[in-house]
């Protein structure tokens, strides 16, 4: 029987620990920021970003011109280099450095397009199938289980092989490939928040079901989609490549990552440069992507930190 | 003696800002004798069971000027021989037997683990052992059970599995962390008669934890009771229960229903256990004591002897229950 | 049992139709019409066209034409290559088998490294051998495995010379196929240095096609490990006085497992597309490369076809994955 004049200790520390809460946008960084991965891999991704936007200005050439009498010149700290080539040049002598950073562009570009493309139906998707369980729900999930039953990058494959080879069908296919996970995942936050209490009283104060959808429930949702949304941008970044690398992205003589690398195979001879640097530059942006998503889930979600 | 304790530490947390979940433990137990251990959740009576039994993982520490148990010291002995004492002569048995026991491995398996570890039983010699322990601790149509996934089990035929892997090797020392906090009432006083029989059958040293008084009332020789990681009493059932020194021990015997026939409503004890942040700096009841003087909030009190007990506070209670200074 | 694995089977059953939906509206959706494309440069004369579009039931309308393909999908014909005149069921059945063997290897790689390498982590939480081996989870699991192919390659084959750069065996061997198998088919052989040889072509493609899988492995094994690490029935294992070891092996390994069987099961998806891309680097005669040749010969109802096949085993392979965590969760199979 604790009136007010005897409150323990534990109390008043709750008190004081509720007039003292940090605004939400101050405890997520808090606490993502105490991840020191995550900080160097949001470091790494913001010098992408900027090398992509400024690369008009800062790269030292333009990502086609050929210098005929620069071909395949080593990086600069390898004998034979020269500080006019940092990372050396190509096969047609272009300059390595130059083309990543110009690639930079399309990979974001890709990455941002195809996840956009495929976040916002999936979560319109995902969202009606949680609301209308019986038999638009099932229809939804039963297409998105035939998506899934091909592997992401052969579905993509399948869907260049019809629309042909290119950088926005690439996109397309990608944004196309990645649609189940929204879908699933939006449905499945949606349905652990209908149960609660906070959604039946908003129906009863009388909200309509967009209302419902999109003002009560989506904000709730977020946390997990947005995680999702940047492993989703790291595999979009991976898979472009592959295709890319296999012919079927991107053409010649766009500099994306992949495409690059598709020429490369006849030099891993005599020129390993021309292989090493963009492989080494989308296994660090992707390395990067991931460590931000993991980082971004501890930070969003501490219910899931535990099982990590 | 079979268990002697003297001043125990266990702590969690950073070395700058360690938490004290037990401190300054002192505990002795004699061959064959029931003890139990009472206090509210939070006071460090399961911790210092599994710290006895080297169950403390770091970053918990342990410390101890004394851990003897029948003669071996404990606290020096290295790991691989303490599991040789562990699960054969002190044997230990949990709150929750439903999930004490492994769901991808049959009762059998479990209970015959425990006896090729601990003795030289093989093959049919073993099955028959393992046999007699569940006819022992009262399972039907044991052999069928022998057979049986801990998923097929109820609750208290889980904890009557679980004693049946304790008493195994014929334990010196048997620890009970709660045993019948999750069972139904009818099944609590099943499960607490076939302990004792066994203790009796085997001249087993019983430690008891629990909340319930009750319990411990009608079947424990000495009474420990801890408060915030301390012990605050030690006393025999029948001096502990008829007059209680220590305020604490007081408050807790209030609470019970029985103790307090003819009373409008139940006394109760005003707040919680002090956490990891809001430890006091004099005795560690004292925001919650209804006796605390000046003394008891700036000064910790030693545990000192006392008519028989022994009792952890500055003004001990006298024989008609109110502060000796008063 | 029986009904557990019929029910599952039943579950599935909508989902292979609606795959083979799927891949007969592929051939459709190609823009323009399929005979010209997929005709591309080759001369067309107007009866071939004729007998081309008749051949492929174009000229009857979409629903006759799905419920034909889906008749003949039953009596085994999956179409027939434009390019080689072979029935793709019979192109798929003599190149699988190297992509298997590709792909058990790789797994086996993946297992023998991942399970320990998560056990170890696991039971070294927040020491430095933790950090290690996630880090390096983390880079495999990131690993654009095109590329690192490509830097194996240069590494082992070019620089130091000790592996083959491409193909399944030697040129100098010739092995009559028996199971398919190139390790198998090499040893019944018995000529000598052939299986030698054959292990010497598979190792590489096998690593790089297994680096994802490991380190996917490795992560669940690890979080999947840390959760039954902190389990009751661990305490007890550890109150009866068993050693780590057998605490970690036996008692907390087996219930860890069963996400990780899940896992292992999923992954099936992910070596299928790096099939595509470790065949193409490594030259290796299986489907994936077989795949992505015949998009470039534009060969439609083989890409048809092969979608088909590889979409079939994958949703095979998840349905096996579920009645195999029924037969290791007793909980499970009780349940039904």
């Amino acid at each position: 029987m604790s009136t007010p004049s005897n409150l323990t200790a534990a109390d008043q520390a709750a008190n004081a620990a509720a007039l003292s809460y940090p605004s939400p946008l101050k405890e997520f960084w808090q606490s993502f920021s105490a991840n020191r991965g995550a900080l160097i891999a949001l470091i790494f991704f913001a010098a992408l970003v900027l090398a992509a936007i400024l690369a008009g200005v800062l790269a030292p050439h333009s990502p086609t011109e050929q210098y005929r009498e620069h071909l395949l010149t080593p990086p600069a700290w390898v004998q034979g280099g020269s500080l006019q080539f940092l990372l050396g040049t190509d096969e047609l002598g272009r300059d390595i450095l130059s083309r990543l950073m110009h690639g930079a562009r399309l990979s974001l570009m890709i990455g941002v397009v195809s996840v956009v493309l495929s976040m916002l139906p999936g979560i319109v998707l995902g969202l009606l199938a949680a609301f209308y369980p019986t038999w638009l729900g099932n229809g939804i999930m039963r297409a998105m289980d035939i998506m899934l039953a091909l592997p992401s990058l052969l579905l993509a494959v399948a869907v260049v092989a019809v629309l042909g080879p290119g950088l926005v069908n690439t996109m397309l296919a990608i944004a196309i490939v990645s649609l189940p996970s929204y879908v699933r995942l939006a449905r499945a936050s949606a349905m652990t928040e209908l149960n609660k209490d906070y959604v039946v009283a908003s129906q009863l104060a009388g909200a309509g079901k967009l209302r419902l959808m999109f003002n009560t429930v989506l904000p709730n949702c977020m946390a997990p989609l947005i995680v999702q949304g940047t492993l989703g941008f790291s595999s979009a970044i991976l898979d472009a490549a592959a295709l890319g690398f296999l012919g079927l992205g991107a053409q010649p003589p766009l500099p994306e990552w992949g495409t690059m690398l598709a020429s490369a195979r006849d030099y891993i001879d005599s020129a390993w440069w021309v292989v090493t640097m963009p492989g080494l530059t989308i296994l660090f942006t992707v390395i990067a992507l991931n460590l931000l998503g993991d980082g971004l889930r501890d930070a969003l979600d501490p219910k899931l930190k535990k099982l990590a | 003696m079979l268990l002697d304790i003297r001043n125990l530490n266990v702590s969690f947390g950073s070395t700058a800002q360690p938490f004290q979940a037990v401190s300054g433990l002192d505990l002795a137990i004699n061959r064959g004798e029931i003890v139990g251990i009472v206090g509210e959740s939070g006071s460090g009576k399961s911790v210092t069971m599994l710290a006895l039994m080297g169950l403390i993982d770091a970053p918990g520490r342990v410390t101890a000027d004394a851990l003897q148990f029948a003669g071996q010291d404990l606290l020096g002995m290295k790991a691989a021989q303490k599991r040789q004492i562990i699960g054969k002569d002190i044997a230990m048995i949990f709150q929750d037997a439903l999930t004490s026991l492994n769901p991808a491995y049959t009762v059998g398996y479990q209970l015959m683990e425990t006896l090729r570890l601990h003795t030289p039983l093989r093959g049919a010699a073993l099955k028959q052992r393992a046999l007699e322990l569940l006819e022992q601790v009262e399972i039907p149509d044991a052999k069928s059970r022998l057979n049986a996934y801990p998923h097929q089990l109820s609750g208290g035929m889980s904890q009557r599995v679980m004693i049946a892997m304790a008493i195994a090797c014929q334990p010196k020392l048997l620890i009970a962390d709660e045993p019948t906090t999750a069972l139904d009432v009818t099944v609590q006083a099943q499960i607490m008669e076939l302990l004792v029989n066994l203790q009796k059958q085997n001249d087993m040293a019983l430690i008891l934890i629990t909340h319930d008084l009750a319990v411990v009332a009608e079947v424990a020789q000495r009474v420990v009771v801890m408060y915030a990681g301390e012990v605050v009493e030690t006393s025999s059932t029948e001096l502990l229960f008829n007059t209680p020194r220590h305020p604490y021990t007081q408050a807790l015997l209030a609470s019970i229903p029985e103790h307090s026939k003819g009373a409008k409503r139940l006394s109760t004890l005003a707040g919680v256990v002090p956490g990891q942040y809001d430890r006091p700096s004099g005795c560690l009841l004292s925001p919650r004591c209804p006796y605390a003087t000046d003394t008891c909030r700036t000064q910790r009190p030693p545990q000192l002897p006392l008519s028989g007990t022994s009792v952890r506070c500055f003004t001990p209670l006298n024989d008609s229950g109110i502060p000796s200074h008063e | 049992m029986l009904s557990f694995i019929l029910r599952r089977i039943a579950v599935v059953i909508p989902t292979f139709l609606g795959v083979t939906l799927l891949a007969f509206a592929l051939i459709h959706m190609i823009p323009g019409d399929p005979v010209l494309v997929m005709m591309g440069e080759r001369q067309i004369d107007p009866e071939f066209y004729a007998s081309a579009l008749k051949r492929l039931g174009l000229d009857q309308p979409l629903y006759v034409q799905y419920w034909h393909y889906l008749l003949n999908l039953l009596h085994g014909d999956f179409g027939t290559s434009i390019v080689s005149n072979e029935p793709v069921i019979r192109e798929f059945l003599t190149l699988f088998p190297a992509t298997l063997e590709l792909s058990l290897c790789a797994m086996i790689f993946a297992c023998l490294l991942g399970l320990p390498a998560g056990m170890l982590a696991a039971t070294r939480r927040g020491t430095i051998v933790d950090h290690v081996t996630m880090g390096s989870a983390l880079t495999g699991y990131s690993m654009p495995i095109f590329w690192w192919g490509l830097i194996l390659i240069m590494l082992f084959s070019v620089s130091l010379g000790w592996t083959p750069v491409s193909g399944r065996i030697s040129l100098e061997y010739d092995i009559p196929p028996v199971t398919g198998f190139m390790l198998i088919d090499t040893l019944l052989s018995g000529e000598e240095g052939a299986f030698k040889s054959a292990a010497h072509h598979l190792i590489l493609p096998a690593i790089v096609l297994g680096t994802i899988p490991m380190a996917v492995i490795a992560r669940m094994t690890r979080s999947a490990m840390l959760e039954v690490l902190r389990e009751d029935y661990i305490r007890t294992a550890r109150a009866k006085g068993l050693s780590r070891g057998r605490i970690v092996i036996v008692h907390a390994l087996r219930n860890a497992l069963m996400p990780v069987v899940t896992v292992i099961g999923l992954q099936i998806g992910t070596l299928l597309a790096g099939a595509v891309l470790t065949e193409t680097i490594f030259s290796w005669p299986g489907i994936g490369k077989w795949l992505i040749d015949s998009i470039s010969r534009r060969d439609y109802p083989v890409v048809q076809g092969g979608i088909l096949l590889i979409a079939t085993m994958v949703i095979s392979v998840n349905l096996l994955v579920d009645i195999l965590y029924g037969v290791i969760n007793p909980r499970i199979r009780h349940a039904r």
